[in-house]
């Protein structure tokens, strides 16, 4: 079995706010864990308590065979004994040092030769040949966010932890490093812990997902699934599910479920029993506009709706309806143009039966 | 010109300055980090120089390093002669009177510290110590400088402690200040001018490489 890290923690921030965080990871090399949550979800100071410039007041952290923290036993490892590799979210690069320094500073215990070969092979590798003697406030957003990556990587960590890593950096330059960052995750196979709230980087990072809210673990598992199978509507609403509306099953069978919500009708995958209250959740992503009184398609769903926002978001575009209920559907600009979408146009929504989440609703606080 | 005068008390400041220095800074460093809730009553005892009259402040020193003190007992005997009106007791009193005019300036420059740049430091490898010498000194050095200097010319200019706890010993314990007020009580105003003038213009100097230090754009005029 492969050596795991195991984090029970507890920690009280401010008057009402309570850390009470459970997780463990597998230390898999190149195992990516993605820290999930709004902003406020306690999210950095898990990662700071795990690099111990945090002390949680009770619980213990796990690190394969070493015990990091333990309350019990009143154990804390010093950030300095836990070879770990930090990554702020603003880098906090020495304006004193230069990139070269910067990159060498942690590695003092090398001899000097070594220490050079060091910081050459990791300028290499994340491509900074030829800044070895500039300081980091010449450098842009993107380079300095490779210098503090550089410098988390040279001391050969055991474990990774990037504070929401790609944050700072405009939209273009956060794509482009995005699918950077994978490639040097997956080469250097340290495992490494990611803090993120921004989804597209969690599904490109991620093989495993820890959702929080409020500071505690709502769900783990692949992002995948998370995002597929968000376990409740808090999930949902956290990852970004657009339509989550109530319904009630009317008819089921074969593994195929009739929901009924708001007078509409949907087909959607489910072993819900007939009378149970659901939450019907629906990725905008996942639902296809068509003009009306077009042919059969493949979809089970088509919800006769009416445009009634279109919101630009970059490349794509928006689009909310009226269908019964609130519906989103994410298009892209020229489908915008083809089917002449404005407000108050008629169109036909179509959702595959699989694309319906049901989540039930008696577990659940209803919103 | 008392050039007597003028060498005691250059010896004075600059000792003090750089005692200061080395006392100063972990005074400052606690003082910034610490998270003992009482810390305020150190701050104020250590800025408490800045509102006393300095005679108040020389008469307490005198009493505590006097001979019926237990200090100035167990100093005696192991010096063989009382502190009071000496240039070591001066130098004491100096570094107790100055004490703010070092740590403030050491506390703000620390405090203005980026504190992921330490943490970042530490997660590094690098010990408190290791990173207080390697990023803390570095990045606070305007505002070290700045404490540095104002203890110099703040011990160039005392007199109520001076006074108090040095008295006026030719060569041991008079400095600039009290040869002035001597000349002036013996109505020698050409003498007393011509120190005060040189008094003057070295602090006036001195003022002028700090501020000049921890101007960040050296432009003057602005800019057309």
């Amino acid at each position: 079995m492969a050596a795991e890290m195991i984090v029970d923690i507890e920690k009280t921030l401010g008057e009402r706010f309570v850390l009470n965080t459970k997780f463990r990871m597998a230390l898999n090399p190149a195992a990516v864990l993605i820290l999930f949550g709004p902003s406020g979800s306690g999210k950095t100071t898990i990662l700071r308590c795990l690099a111990g410039l945090e002390s949680p007041e009770r619980g213990r952290i796990i690190f394969g065979g070493d015990t990091w923290f333990d309350a019990e036993s009143n154990q804390c490892i010093q950030p300095q004994q836990r070879q770990i590799g930090y990554t702020f979210q603003e880098y906090a690069l020495f304006p004193t040092h230069t990139v070269a320094g910067n990159i060498g500073y942690g590695l003092g215990a090398l001899s000097a030769a070594e220490r050079t070969r060091r910081v050459d092979a990791v300028i290499g590798l994340l491509q900074l040949q030829g800044m070895e003697e500039i300081k980091p406030d010449r450098l842009s957003g993107g380079q300095q966010q490779r210098v503090a990556l550089a410098r988390a990587i040279a001391r050969q960590p055991s474990i990774l932890l990037l504070d929401e890593p790609l944050s700072a950096l405009d939209v273009p330059t956060r794509v482009k490093l995005r699918g950077e960052l994978r490639d040097l995750l997956r080469r250097l196979a340290i495992p490494s812990i990611v803090v993120t709230h921004d989804w597209e980087e969690a599904l490109a990072l991620g093989d495993e997902m820890v959702v929080l809210k409020d500071g505690k673990v709502l769900q783990q598992g692949t992002p995948q699934q998370i995002f597929n199978l968000p376990k409740d509507v808090e999930v949902a609403k956290i990852v970004g599910m657009e339509t989550v509306i109530p319904g009630r099953i009317a008819h089921a069978a074969n593994g195929l479920v009739t929901v009924e919500a708001n007078g509409v009708k949907l087909l959607a995958v489910s072993q819900e029993a007939v009378g149970s209250d659901v939450f019907v959740c629906v990725r905008a992503e996942d639902v296809v506009l068509e003009p009306v009184g077009t042919g059969a398609t493949s979809a089970r769903n088509h919800l006769p709706a009416i445009v009634q926002d279109v919101i630009s978001m970059g490349a794509l575009v928006r689009v909310d309806l009226e269908s019964g209920f609130p519906l989103s559907a994410i298009v892209t600009r020229s489908a915008l143009e083809d089917l002449h979408l404005a407000s108050g146009v008629k169109v036909v929504a179509a959702i595959k039966a699989g694309a319906v989440h049901l989540i039930p609703r008696s577990s659940n606080m209803p919103f | 010109m008392n050039w007597t005068a003028i060498t005691v008390t250059f010896e004075l400041a600059t000792l003090t300055a750089s005692i200061l220095l080395f006392i100063g800074l972990p005074i400052a460093y606690w003082l910034t980090f610490s998270r003992w809730r009482w810390k305020f009553i150190i701050e104020s005892v250590v800025a408490l120089p800045l509102v006393l009259p300095p005679t108040v402040l020389g008469f307490y020193i005198l009493v505590a390093i006097g001979p019926h003190s237990p200090f100035g007992r167990l100093y005696t005997d192991l010096v063989g002669h009382p502190l009071p009106f000496t240039f070591e007791g001066l130098l004491l009193a100096s570094i107790l009177y100055s004490l703010p005019f070092a740590v403030q300036p050491f506390a703000s420059a620390f405090d203005q510290v980026d504190r992921r740049l330490l943490e970042a430091s530490w997660t590094l490898g690098v010990s408190r110590i290791g990173t207080f010498f390697r990023l803390m000194l570095p990045l606070s050095a305007a505002g070290i400088v700045t404490g540095v200097v104002l203890s110099f010319a703040h011990t160039l200019g005392e007199f109520g402690v001076v006074l108090m706890v040095g008295g006026n010993i030719e060569g041991e314990t008079r400095t600039v200040s009290i040869d002035i007020y001597d000349e002036v009580q013996s109505l020698n105003y050409a003498g007393a001018a011509k120190t005060a003038l040189f008094l003057l213009v070295i602090s006036y100097t001195v003022l002028l490489v700090v501020y000049a230090m921890n101007r960040k754009v050296w432009a003057v005029w602005p800019q057309k």
